[in-house]
């Protein structure tokens, strides 16, 4: 998959775009798979994600649902372990809370509490939000409270090409896949085989390769660290930025060979920090470290605080490339004086798209 | 219908209420040796409900219960070595010694595996007759839950949904009055749970005395009209839990109920009522073979071994 060529199955595809062909080439080879969730067969098609698919598929395959989000999530268990292939569709991560007893209690444990007689082979779609005044439950990354939990993988793909596959491989995953979509995710392109393909889970991607200093992203942070990348490369800092793609499996290793070989590792969470998904990977490199061995860690997050609406706060709630740029300088020239990147290189960094090839 | 029949059902509601109750009074028995390694939630005193609906359903069909879910799971003829094998922590159980008793499980009988979170199993009972309904051969979902589950807000979006899309469910509602020592008055604005089901469109019915034959009855209606396409129905059986919430033993001395109500129910007892009306050798010869096979599950239990540790790390994962 080294090819940008078109002519050999590639093709520059939006985030959005790739979601939409998996759903359609997965239901086209399994009848099995269905999808629903709220609004997912309306005019809008969950942004775009799912347009054209009731109609193609049948209101059996693809159809909206009442605000029942508890229940529904057991329905899609049920489903499954009957047999189906359910697509569990949410607008926001936020609305998963009404999901937890169902995924927690059921979903990740059916497999093991009920001695292997049963299968629970479904996703669980949803995004998160940012900007445009998202606020306080339009915006939460909780992807490590799944985390915590034997029984499910978590998956945060961060561009078009990964997000296919990644969708191909939990749809035919065996178990239960919490996916996580960023909103702002969903307009950005990258070259994407017309073919169905997976991206295997438990495999991190070096996005590039640097020996100055490790830095991970995770979901749409691996954007805001590959623009961070690029300010601090004005000064001669090079960053290895690794995105792990799936969380839970966790390719610590990829991430633990990087920070021995730099020294330095900094994750960036697009969540908070405390019991965090950055938590668990420092920790783990923490524990990887041979006896004596040096790494230095930092981790960023979101400010342990609600997302406010309004725009100077809620710039301040995130990490952007200016502050990861800022914190990779410090952790790399540690007795420089502080840096900063310059402002208009700064914005110049948002017009910036990562295609790949991947 | 003629004798013959009637004979004919009264002696398998019979064997399979006399079967239950047995069962669970051995377990009662060993609990205190501490061989078992599960909290219990016995079904004693209420299995005529189970019974009643599992004999109106084939082999085919598909059950759904709760963590006071033993009854369930033999009136639909769940396998009573697993489960006993199970109740001992054995890796003969059912669920190789995982689940307990409050997760039993019988994928090969079509009985989906219970929960201990109160009314969790009910949409997940759902999601599978949505496949059912997709499958297209008229198979059915009975699914079984206690009058607490109908205070969780999954109970009103499950039968909402089950409505809306006409799934092939029949609810049946185990109302024993008590979520483990508070009373339903105490819970529920009103008792009047059927009107409040048939506001969804779904057909609801109350066997108050737990006649067993009128359980069954309806349950053979309901599954015809369910085979039908007509949508779910609804079953609610009035009922009494003759001993502790969990445990073997009775508690009427801890003042939340009294023992007047068990005397009322026990002189209603569905078991001595079937027995009553079947011939004493018939009886005898039931009697007999349940006994065996009690013994010989007891004897599967205390023979099978504990799982090996390495069994911890299995099926985290499918």
């Amino acid at each position: 998959m080294t090819t940008s060529s078109r002519s050999n199955g590639h093709r520059v595809l939006k985030y959005v775009d790739a979601l939409r062909e998996a759903f359609d080439q997965e239901m086209e080879r399994d009848q099995r798979v269905f999808l629903f969730g709220l609004d997912v067969d309306d005019h809008k098609g969950i942004q775009g994600s799912t347009l054209g698919l009731a109609q193609k598929y049948g209101p059996d395959r693809v159809f909206g649902t009442p605000l029942s989000e508890d229940a529904m999530t057991g329905i899609a268990i049920g489903a499954a372990i009957a047999g189906l292939r359910p697509i569990h569709v949410h607008i926001r991560m936020d609305f998963l809370m009404l999901c937890m007893n169902q995924l927690i209690n059921m979903a990740a444990k059916a497999h093991y509490m009920y001695g292997g007689q049963v299968r629970v082979p479904m996703v669980v779609r949803s995004m998160i939000g940012k900007s445009w005044g998202q606020g306080a439950q339009h915006s939460q990354g909780l992807h490590a409270m799944f985390m915590h939990v034997p029984g499910l993988k978590v998956v945060a793909p961060s561009n078009a090409h990964d997000v296919k596959g990644c969708m191909i491989a939990a749809i035919r995953d065996d178990n239960p896949v919490i996916f996580v979509e960023h909103r702002l995710l969903y307009n950005m392109e990258a070259f994407v085989p017309e073919e169905p393909f997976v991206v295997p889970f438990g495999a991190a991607r070096v996005r590039t390769r640097g020996d100055d200093i490790t830095v991970v992203g995770i979901s749409n942070m691996v954007m805001e660290c590959l623009r961070a990348a690029e300010l601090v490369g004005d000064v001669g800092i090079d960053v290895e930025v690794i995105d792990p793609i799936s969380l839970v499996p966790l390719d610590i290793e990829t991430i633990l060979d990087s920070a021995r070989r730099t020294g330095r590792l900094l994750v960036v969470d697009n969540a908070w920090t405390m019991c965090g998904a950055s938590a668990e990977i420092i920790a783990a490199v923490a524990e990887g470290r041979a006896p004596g061995e040096t790494i230095q860690l930092a981790r960023m997050g979101f400010a342990p605080t609600t997302c406010p609406t309004t725009p100077p706060l809620e710039q301040a709630f995130y990490p952007n490339p200016v502050t990861i740029a800022a914190k990779i300088h410090e952790m790399v020239r540690p007795k420089a004086l502080a840096w900063t990147p310059d402002p208009g290189k700064a914005e110049l960094a948002y017009q910036m798209q990562f295609r790949g090839p991947f | 219908m003629t004798d013959r029949p009637i004979a004919e059902l009264t002696q398998r509601l019979y064997y399979g209420v006399r079967f239950i109750r047995r069962v669970e009074e051995e377990i009662a028995r060993i609990y205190p040796t501490d061989k078992i390694k599960s909290p219990i939630h016995l079904s004693i005193g209420q299995e005529a409900i189970a019974v009643g609906v599992c004999t109106a359903l084939s082999e085919n069909d598909v059950v759904s219960g709760t963590y006071r879910g033993h009854a369930t799971y033999l009136a639909k003829g769940g396998d009573v070595r697993a489960m006993m094998a199970e109740l001992y922590g054995k890796v003969g159980g059912c669920a190789r010694g995982k689940a307990g008793s409050m997760h039993l499980v019988g994928m090969e009988h079509n009985i989906l595996g219970t929960s201990a979170v109160v009314g969790t199993t009910i949409p997940v009972a759902l999601g599978y007759a949505l496949a059912l309904k997709r499958e297209g051969k008229r198979r059915v979902v009975a699914l079984f839950f206690g009058d607490g589950a109908t205070e969780e807000g999954v109970f009103s979006e499950s039968l909402n949904f089950a409505a809306l899309h006409r799934l092939p469910a029949l609810f049946v509602m185990e109302n024993n009055a008590l979520a483990i020592h508070s009373p339903s008055a105490a819970r529920q604005a009103t008792d009047r749970i059927c009107e409040r089901v048939e506001t969804y469109g779904i057909p609801a019915r109350q066997v108050a005395d737990g006649d067993v034959f009128a359980i069954h009855d309806y349950t053979r209606q309901a599954v015809e009209s369910l085979r039908r396409g007509a949508g779910p129905v609804f079953l609610e059986c009035r009922t009494y839990r003759w001993r502790e919430h969990v445990g073997p033993g009775e508690d009427y001395e801890a003042g939340y109920r009294s023992r007047e109500e068990l005397l009322e129910w026990q002189r209603n007892d569905q078991m001595v009522r079937l027995s009553g009306m079947l011939q004493d050798s018939q009886r005898a010869a039931m009697d007999e073979e349940i006994e065996a096979r009690i013994r010989d599950a007891i004897a599967f239990a205390e023979a099978s071994a504990f799982p090996p540790v390495s069994d911890l790390y299995d099926h985290v994962f499918a």
